[in-house]
């Protein structure tokens, strides 16, 4: 009888495979912190000029460089926020599906790699090598283009998104709103594509999807307005610094207001990523793809790639807005101050604290990404109508109602700060007794099922 | 086909014509609707059956009367049990021959658990095309555990071929029985998980409940059967009310829809009657283990039977509703007309009716809860 063998990797191998994945493992995540700590830094123009003062030896007001290298820093940025975009965006593909196998009590891919690590990689290699389709019947020139306004919806946004103390390509007064501004570039590329397929099935995916994003942008823009009210900024960084490391200091605990608009927010940016409950735009079942039928190869990998990377867009806008950014516990302006030192340049300690504060600015994001895996792979799909309803007759008035009570509550905050402390405290630990109820009642749920093992050995 | 239906399309209106399917993720197999939309709302969606046509009707008056048994399979690929089943009824009662009780045992124990392996993947992708792709993988879980196990009984996992004209195939392996048991219980858990997993899930609920609404007068007038039948709140259940083979030996309670997220007869009653099946089911099984008779596998059949010129009639409680064959015999090896009547079929047919004014994403619901799977439309 002929041996079939299907072990993979084979015995030998094995020790070199592990040792690779786990070096891409670590790797990655390494390459890209290095990244945005040091590059991103770089476009801050008093230090790029203290660096053509002091290192290159020119005057930068009068130096014809100093443009030249302005240039290159913004560029080198550029590469390593996009660079990010792409590499978190694949590894949260391979995440996402390893979860979803978990939920539903199978395996996921496990063959590319450890775990199946190197998976997006040899997708994305798969993709880049398919036939770029061009349907005869589509209007090519659209065709081609909509993926890029979609990237470029994506990829604008990580411009005034931080990632930690002075991890922001740029620091805009206007931040959040620019957010806000640059996300419709996505509804653009997804109308372009479902026009320009010439298909019925993406037009109608495309349709739903722009009636979805503009809708939701509406109770988007009220629940992001109670912290700017809060703050008083539009300016993401300026946003955390007004909120502080420990919890009872986020805004989300600050302000009874500012939890439910957090709530509204997450609601609104789910259906602006078009993720389950709201994925009508590419509902399976129903449109077949929605507007990304048609696509194929590169442009189709395109489209998966903004779906994964707006993943850590939507929790870093959360994260920001509400739960405290960046901030880390116990360490004030002042101290950030004291330890950048008096020097051009700063010093180290000042970087080793830019790496802590991207580690929890990217703890805080990864616990949302994975709260969002997790209810994509339980909640099925509303209806199109049901979900019109809950944005203009729930979320609407709910996200007036919110602004209106921040308005009155930052008075009485002012007038009295003690009650601000107070509410935080009370909020906090409300919050700590819901989780509490809801491990519990998850464990009797697990304890109900008495035939199914957790099994975490076959990874 | 599609020059009758255009036809009845009004070409003036200002209405999309969409073609859902015959290659779509949620039609089960290949049907096609040709869709007529007004934006999200449809006008119209109907049915362009025949795929799946392979003239198995045809093929059953070219066979010899036991040759046909493994073609029954094909007719409904997911409950092929019941189409044996109706196939081998209505051959003894032409032949006139006594099935042996434990055959008949048997034969209930095999078609119940298919009912359950056909209900899984009803409800399973019932709740994927809601866009819960979660518990269709559960479903599938369970049905591929039942599934060893009618491995086990008859060798296929799929198309059985396990009922003979006169009895069944093959005797329960030895330690069968207790593994059934056992399935059984972890069955009785999962169908609570289930509940705790979907149908309690409030979007599930408001998503099923009120839409795709079938009158009980409709369901009768339409000539549904089954799980559809029982879901508009009809108490009709061909087992209890008109039996055969083994069940009078058995209790078991039928459940009707009672409206349980809206309105008697709206897809969650459709959907949540099949759940409730599936626990009957398992108390059937547990009935007939128990009272397992001993005795013979299969009355005395000739190989070649010729029975005498005449027409009958068999009509069997199908997981899809009422399967019935209607055999003519000459006298010949082989019936000069073999006809079956299958419950998705008419299933389609209250389609066009239900759905003007009904959402795009209801049909699929609508679908699926009338549990439609393409051979069985087809034939």
């Amino acid at each position: 009888m002929a041996q079939f063998s299907f072990a993979f990797p084979k015995p030998g191998t094995k020790k070199l495979l592990v040792g690779a994945t786990l070096g891409a493992a670590l790797a990655i995540p390494a390459l890209l912190a290095g990244l945005l700590v040091f590059l991103v830094p770089m476009v801050n123009k008093p230090l790029l000029d203290a660096f053509i003062r002091e290192k290159l030896g020119h005057v930068p007001a009068t130096w014809v460089g100093t443009q030249w290298v302005y240039a290159a820093a913004l560029f080198l940025a550029g590469i390593a926020m996009f660079t990010f975009a792409a590499i978190t965006g694949g590894i949260f593909s391979w995440y996402e599906r390893r979860v979803a196998a978990r939920i539903q009590s199978r395996i996921g891919p496990n063959r590319v790699g450890v775990a199946g690590f190197l998976q997006w990689i040899a997708d994305a290699v798969k993709l880049l090598f398919k036939e770029d389709l061009v349907p005869g019947e589509a209007d090519a020139m659209l065709f081609r283009a909509a993926p890029y306004f979609v990237v470029a919806g994506m990829t604008l946004v990580l411009v005034a998104l931080p990632a930690g103390q002075a991890i922001v390509v740029a620091d805009l007064d206007v931040g959040i709103f620019y957010i806000l501004a640059v996300t419709s570039f996505i509804v653009v590329g997804i109308l372009l594509s479902g026009w320009s397929s010439n298909s019925k099935w993406s037009l109608f995916g495309a349709i739903r999807a722009t009636a979805q994003v503009v809708s939701y942008e509406v109770p988007a823009g009220l629940a992001i307005l109670v912290p700017v009210l809060m703050a008083g900024t539009l300016s993401t960084q300026g946003l955390i610094r007004a909120q502080g490391g420990w919890p009872w200091e986020w805004f989300f605990f600050r302000n009874p207001a500012a939890a439910v608009a957090f709530f509204i927010l997450f609601i609104s940016q789910l259906a602006e990523g078009n993720r389950t409950p709201f994925d009508l735009a590419e509902a399976e079942s129903e449109l077949v793809a929605g507007y990304f039928s048609e696509y194929s190869g590169f442009r189709f990998a395109l489209y998966f790639l903004v779906e994964w990377a707006n993943l850590w867009i939507i929790g870093a806008v959360a994260t920001t807005l509400f739960l405290g950014g960046w901030q880390i516990p116990g360490v004030s302006a002042q101290t950030w101050a004291s330890v950048r030192g008096a020097g051009s340049f700063p010093a180290f300690g000042w970087w080793a604290l830019q790496f802590v504060s991207l580690g929890i600015f990217a703890v805080k994001t990864l616990f949302l990404v994975n709260v969002v895996i997790w209810i994509r792979w339980t909640l099925p799909r509303i209806r199109i109508d049901q979900m019109m309803n809950l944005c203009w007759k729930y979320l609407v008035p709910a996200g007036f109602a919110a602004m209106l009570f921040t308005l009155v509550w930052q008075m009485v905050a002012t007038w009295a700060p003690i009650v601000e402390k107070i509410t935080a405290l009370v909020v906090f630990a409300a919050t700590v007794w819901v989780t509490w109820r809801f491990l519990q009642q998850t464990r009797k749920n697990v304890s109900l099922i008495a035939h199914e093992r957790v099994d975490l050995s076959n990874w | 086909m599609s020059k009758l239906v255009l036809r009845r399309l009004d070409r003036n209106n200002e209405e999309m014509l969409i073609n859902f399917g015959p290659q779509h993720p949620s039609t089960h197999g290949v049907l096609n609707f040709l869709v007529e939309t007004d934006g999200e709302v449809m006008r119209r969606a109907i049915p362009d059956i025949g795929y799946l046509h392979r003239s198995l009707e045809k093929i059953g008056e070219m066979v010899q009367y036991p040759g046909y048994m493994p073609y029954t399979d094909r007719i409904d690929y997911l409950a092929a049990m019941f189409a044996n089943e109706g196939y081998a009824i209505a051959v003894e009662r032409l032949l006139k021959i006594e099935v042996p009780k434990r055959a008949q045992y048997l034969r209930a124990i095999s078609c119940e658990l298919n009912r359950i392996t056909s209900h899984l993947v009803s409800i399973g992708t019932m709740a994927t095309d809601i866009g819960a792709v979660t518990p269709l993988v559960y479903a599938l879980r369970e049905r591929e555990l039942l599934n060893d196990l009618l491995e086990a009984l008859c060798g296929a996992r799929l198309t059985y071929n396990y009922h003979r004209i006169g009895g069944v195939a093959f005797d329960m392996p030895e330690g069968w029985r207790d593994k059934v048991l056992a399935y059984l219980d972890r069955l009785d858990s999962s169908i609570q998980e289930w509940d705790r997993l979907i149908s309690t899930n409030e979007i599930y609920r408001k998503r099923l409940g009120g839409v795709a609404v079938i009158s009980r007068a409709q369901a009768i007038d339409y000539g549904l059967s089954g799980p559809n039948l029982r879901g508009s709140g009809v108490d009709w259940d061909l087992r209890r009310d008109v039996p055969y083979g083994a069940y009078p030996d058995f209790s078991f309670e039928v459940p009707v829809g009672c409206g349980w997220a809206g309105v008697v007869g709206d897809c969650y009653d459709r959907y949540y009657v099949r759940v409730l099946e599936m626990a009957q089911s398992s108390r059937i099984i547990r009935q007939a283990l128990e009272k397992m008779p001993d005795g013979e596998l299969t009355a005395k059949v000739s190989r070649k039977p010729k029975p005498e010129a005449g027409e009958v009639q068999s009509r069997i409680e199908s997981a899809r509703g009422e399967l019935a064959y209607y055999l003519v015999s000459d006298g010949t090896e082989r019936p000069y007309r073999l006809r079956a009547r299958t419950g998705s079929f008419m299933a389609m047919g209250i389609i066009e009716d239900i759905s003007p004014g009904l959402m795009v994403a209801d049909l699929v619901a609508l679908i699926a809860s009338l549990d439609v799977v393409a051979p069985e439309t087809d034939r």
